[in-house]
Formats: C-alpha cells, sequence, structure tokens
C-alpha cells in the first residue's frame, strides 16, 4: 500500500531534477516492479446495498467505486429502443482524485471520451435484446487516481454488472500496456504514463480473447504492438481470476459485512 | 436506412464489391486546398468524397502548463456543424465531437511533428497554437477527413512575428514546417468484411470501427470505436493503415 506514497517521492524528486528521467534501473521500474508485474490489485463485488450490482478496485493508487442500475425504465423515452436495452455510462472522476491540484468537478473532454469507448466495451457484451425499452446504468467514480483509471474501471464495471445479475455473454478484463525507457511494460503507473514512450490501454474478452477496447497514444512499430498484445492477454488472464474470486468470495459470504476503503 | 438498403449493401459486400463500387480497400477521391481561411495562420479543406473537413490553425499568446513551462500550447477542437449532417444537432459539444477532437490531438501530438518548445517567449508566455477542426459537410469518415485536414493545415501554417510580447498578425517568422505527416485510417467491419473509408451509409451498418494513425514508420495513435476485433483483425488493420496513410502521405507531398 506504500507504493503509491514511493511512487509520488520519485515523481518529486524528477520533477525537481527536471532533467532525464529514468524509468528502468537495473531492470526494474521505478516502484520495483518487473516489467510484466501488476500492481497490487484488490476487487470486491456488492459494496453499495442500493445498487442492483457495485464493486470497488483498489489498483495501486487507484481507488474506483462502480454501481450498476438496471435495466430500468429508459428516460427520456425517446432515447429507448424497442429491441434492446440501452447502456449507459458515466466514468467521472473526482476533484481531489490527483496528487496534484484540485480540478473541477463535473464532465470534462476526457471523462466523456473515456465514458464512451467504456460504454462501448459492454455494449458488446450485455445481451440487450432480453430488455427492450430499458436502460442499463453504469457509473464510475474515480476516487483517487494514479495512472490506469480507464483500465481498471472496465475491470470494476465487469464485476459489477456479473453483480448486478445482467446476463453477459462473456466477461471482460482490462489493462495497459506501453513503453517506457525503451522497455515494454505491464500496467504502467502515472509516471510510467506521464514520462514514457507509449500507453496503449486494451481491454479483452475473458473466452475469446477479443479485443473490446483499445486506444494508444505514442510511436509504436507494429511488431512492438504485438509484443504487447501478448503482455495484455497474460495480464487480463490474471484480472479475470481475480474477477472471479471476487464474485465468487461475496456469493459464498451472502453480504459484504465489512468493506473498507 | 431501410432494411432493403442494408440488405443489399450486405450482400454486395459479401461478393468482395461496396455499394459505390469501390474495391474494399479502396479510399474515395481525396482533394486539399489549403489556405482558404486568410485569418488564420494556416488552413485546409479537405475532401473525402462529398466528406468535407475544414481546419484551421491559429496563434494566440497563452500562460503554458506549470508543468511544462518553457513550452507552447496545442489546443484542438472540433465541431460538428448542425448543417454538414441530418444527425447533427446544434448544442454543446457531445460526445463524437469531443472523440474526434481527442484522436486527432492525439495523433498531431504523439508524432511530435511539431516543436512546441520554440513556441516559448518568456516565463509565463508562450504562443499557443489552436487547431479548430469543422465538420462542413459529413458523407462518412470524417476522422480521416480531419486527420488530413489537420495534416494539411499544418504543413500551410506559417509562425507569426512576435513583438513587445505580441502577436503581430499578418506578418510571419517562419514557416511552422511540421517533421511529421500523421495520416488516420478508419477501418470497419461489416460482416464478415472490413473496409476503409466508410462511406455515410456504410457507417449506419457498421459492427466494429477502428482509426489507426501512422506516420512513415510507427504507428502514432489507435482508438476502436463500436464493436469488437481479434487479434489477427488488429494486426491486419495496422497493416493496411501503414499502406494507406503511405498513399495518402505522398499524395500530401507531391
Amino acid at each position: 500500500m506504500f507504493i503509491g506514497t514511493r511512487v509520488q517521492n520519485k515523481v518529486n524528486e524528477m520533477s525537481t531534477a527536471n532533467s532525464d528521467v529514468q524509468l528502468i534501473i537495473d531492470g526494474k521500474r521505478v516502484d520495483g516492479r518487473s516489467p510484466d508485474d501488476l500492481r497490487n490489485i484488490r476487487i470486491e463485488a456488492g459494496i453499495l446495498s442500493e445498487a442492483d450490482g457495485s464493486s470497488f478496485v483498489e489498483w495501486g493508487g487507484n481507488k474506483i467505486i462502480c454501481g450498476v442500475y438496471g435495466p430500468r425504465e429508459c428516460i427520456p423515452k425517446h432515447d429507448s429502443s424497442p429491441y434492446h436495452s440501452i447502456v449507459k455510462c458515466r466514468y467521472m472522476m473526482s476533484p481531489f482524485a490527483s496528487a496534484e491540484e484540485h480540478s473541477r468537478s463535473g464532465p470534462s473532454r476526457r471523462s466523456t471520451e473515456l465514458s464512451k469507448v467504456i460504454r462501448e466495451v459492454f455494449e458488446n457484451l450485455i445481451i440487450s435484446e432480453k430488455f427492450p425499452n430499458t436502460q442499463i446504468d453504469i457509473y464510475i467514480d474515480v476516487l483517487q487516481a494514479e495512472g490506469g483509471t480507464r483500465t481498471a474501471s472496465v475491470t470494476a464495471a465487469a464485476v459489477a454488472l456479473a453483480n448486478a445479475g445482467i446476463p453477459m455473454k462473456d466477461m471482460v478484463a482490462s489493462i495497459a500496456v506501453g513503453k517506457a525507457g525503451d522497455v515494454l511494460m505491464l500496467d504502467l503507473g502515472k509516471f510510467e504514463d506521464n514520462f514514457g514512450q507509449s500507453d496503449m490501454p486494451i481491454a479483452l474478452s475473458a473466452r475469446d480473447k477479443k479485443i473490446l477496447l483499445v486506444q494508444m497514444d505514442g510511436m509504436l512499430t507494429k511488431e512492438e504492438i504485438e509484443k504487447m498484445l501478448e503482455m495484455a492477454e497474460i495480464g487480463c488472464e490474471r484480472l479475470g481470476q481475480m474477477q472471479g474470486d471476487a464474485l465468487r468470495r461475496f456469493y459464498q459470504a451472502g453480504e459484504q459485512e465489512s468493506f473498507r476503503l | 436506412m431501410s432494411h432493403i438498403r442494408r440488405d443489399v449493401m450486405k450482400k454486395t459486400l459479401e461478393k468482395g464489391t461496396r455499394f459505390d463500387g469501390r474495391a474494399l480497400d479502396e479510399y474515395r477521391p481525396i482533394e486539399i486546398q489549403t489556405g482558404v481561411i486568410t485569418t488564420a495562420e494556416g488552413s485546409a479543406l479537405a475532401r473525402i468524397g462529398e466528406t468535407k473537413v475544414l481546419v484551421a490553425v491559429k496563434f494566440d499568446i497563452v500562460k503554458p502548463f506549470a508543468d511544462r513551462p518553457e513550452e507552447g500550447v496545442l489546443t484542438t477542437n472540433a465541431e460538428l456543424l448542425p448543417a454538414a449532417s441530418p444527425t447533427f444537432e446544434p448544442g454543446p459539444p457531445n460526445e463524437y465531437s469531443i472523440e474526434l477532437a481527442r484522436v486527432v490531438d492525439r495523433a498531431i501530438r504523439s508524432a511530435e511533428c511539431i516543436d512546441v518548445k520554440s513556441f516559448f517567449i518568456e516565463p509565463e508566455k508562450a504562443l499557443g497554437l489552436y487547431v479548430d477542426i469543422y465538420v462542413i459537410n459529413h458523407d462518412g469518415n470524417f476522422t480521416d477527413a480531419a486527420t488530413l485536414a489537420a495534416t494539411a493545415a499544418l504543413m500551410d501554417t506559417k509562425v507569426p512575428k512576435v513583438e513587445n510580447k505580441k502577436i503581430v498578425r499578418g506578418q510571419y517568422e517562419r514557416p511552422l514546417n511540421p517533421t511529421r505527416l500523421p495520416i488516420s485510417t478508419t477501418l470497419i467491419k461489416i460482416g464478415d468484411q472490413w473496409i476503409v473509408d466508410p462511406s455515410r451509409d456504410e457507417e449506419k451498418v457498421l459492427e466494429t470501427t477502428i482509426t489507426i494513425a501512422t506516420t512513415e514508420d510507427k504507428v502514432c495513435a489507435i482508438q476502436k470505436g463500436k464493436g469488437a476485433l481479434t487479434k489477427e483483425e488488429f494486426l491486419n488493420a495496422i497493416d493496411i493503415a501503414f499502406k494507406t496513410g503511405k498513399h495518402i502521405r505522398d499524395n500530401l507531398k507531391g
């Protein structure tokens, strides 16, 4: 749990030095991980009693809650379809989420884009034809952020949807692969994202390994992208196990007795 | 779109051709006109078939970002004009215009084609470069048209003269001269077929869409929209993006 602080210290150190940023030292990353290590991840299902389904993901310094409502009446009515349920997604970052300044609350251009790409992940999975004239709401709130919130959000939302009992064709997990200090690495932290060369968040369906989300910035060759896809597959498989464990824990215990942020 | 039209379109694609007679990997005719807005420091109108996108580049004096105090600022904005399509409505930016602006921004930024360090004037003062995207007529694939117009507009841009920390409008220091030319290629999947440069009708029935921006030798931005794709389809899309990117870039240079 101290990784976040350690990275923050490193960031402070680097930004005051403002010189060459070393992202790989003796084959290790700034927070001591190997290139294919994930950060510490904790996933919990069913943490909100009022929501139809919910989850919490702590992922390095990220803390994200997700609540799912529905299928319920579609409002406004003209949004509804007689053929299928409408999936709506709202990704929001709290104004206190970043280690730097207080940001403006409310939707931003970034959050609007992320809400869209996350929605497009779940539109592929939810068997929406079962629920005509309804909507399914996915509310994602990032309470604390340390890089990789969109991938953590997808991972969290999949658990919350499963917890809501919404039928899906497949599960999904998501992780970023990137390039920093000329090394391809899994699960970029904020520091690696800010100072690295490239970032490619990916969401893969669990069974058929379809790409449900992919974005990229930076400069990469096709060969690098190919290698990164393989790394993402390994990462998503591990996340899938954690998602399953979280759901199994919840249904075995019956109720979530003591959830702690 | 009517069911008949939709079905005919799918059947045509199954035979390996398209509704408008194009091959699956064939772009519509491209036309670029630069210097169309004389009040801006650079501009271009890109046409892909009937799709028309205008990009104007304008400079202003701005305050640099706190984490990059010695760099100018690149800002990209996109407007889907209500006049451009019966499906566009007036109002604040929606997720499509925001996504468009952010994808084009990512392609320009990642390609590092502009030296923003050269925009520094003095502490707290730098040149800000505004890339404004106006989708004027939408007959499909406004993303590629916007990237193309943006790249062409940057090639057309001249950096204004700065005197007494103010921009002297109409007088120029030097051409901006972008070092790399990012070009995006949008591919969509209908049935089992992948096609490039979708028309508006094809976009109405698309199942999967992905946009890949490339420079000469690198991928510089990716954005997947609707749908799902396999690893093989993704890697294949990258190959096609390099191929069409090269073709368009060669045209742009020549």
